[in-house]
């Protein structure tokens, strides 16, 4: 079992200026999904942005976390998305 | 021949190779199940590699991707993701590409 809170906590401590968005879409603490905005995204490519995110997620991922359905956001990015617009 | 060493061959031996939960008839996990869905909707003729057949090749593959979970999905032995990258490049046509080998 594991909580949303700690998800975006890890992220958001181990990716600098990393604004992440998680949900427990089944309410299992085993099945997330999120969006996370990082200005580092900038540089690498997508399969980069979701290592980094595992990365910050350790040994959890593939284990207390049994998935985590990402998308990864520059900040540029982010502000042209539809949820920006919808304030999410 | 090493874990590595197998998931390597297979991975060099196919155009396009899905290490999936089950089979695409009968995927075993809802990631795999769109993946495998994704692959079909583009036409792709793909191997699979049911990793909950061979334990050994499912922690083996993550290590060998540096990539913690399952489905994962290479193209011309490169790593391409996993299924929600997949679907970002689906929708925007990049994956088409890529197959198509662009």
């Amino acid at each position: 079992m594991f909580h949303a809170s700690e998800i975006k906590r890890l992220i958001e401590a181990a990716l600098p200026g990393a604004v992440a968005i998680i949900n427990d879409d089944a309410g299992d603490g085993e099945h997330f999904s999120g969006d996370v905005t990082a200005p580092s995204f900038a540089t690498l490519s997508l399969v980069q942005q979701h290592q980094a995110v595992y990365r910050a997620l350790g040994r959890h991922m593939g284990t207390d976390i049994h998935a985590l359905q990402l998308k990864t956001y520059t900040p540029d990015q982010w502000a042209k998305s539809p949820h920006a617009k919808n304030g999410a | 021949m090493s874990v590595n060493e197998q998931i390597d061959q297979i991975v060099k031996g196919n155009d396009v190779v899905l290490f999936m939960k089950g089979t695409p008839m009968f995927p075993q996990c809802g990631f795999s199940a769109r993946a495998t869905a994704i692959l079909q909707q583009c036409g792709t003729k793909f191997h699979h590699v049911n990793v909950l057949a061979d334990g050994e090749i499912r922690e083996g593959v993550k290590a060998y991707s540096n990539w913690p979970t399952i489905p994962q999905l290479y193209v011309r032995g490169e790593f391409v993701g996993g299924s929600d990258i997949m679907m970002e490049m689906f929708q925007s046509g990049e994956l088409q590409k890529k197959l198509a080998g662009g």
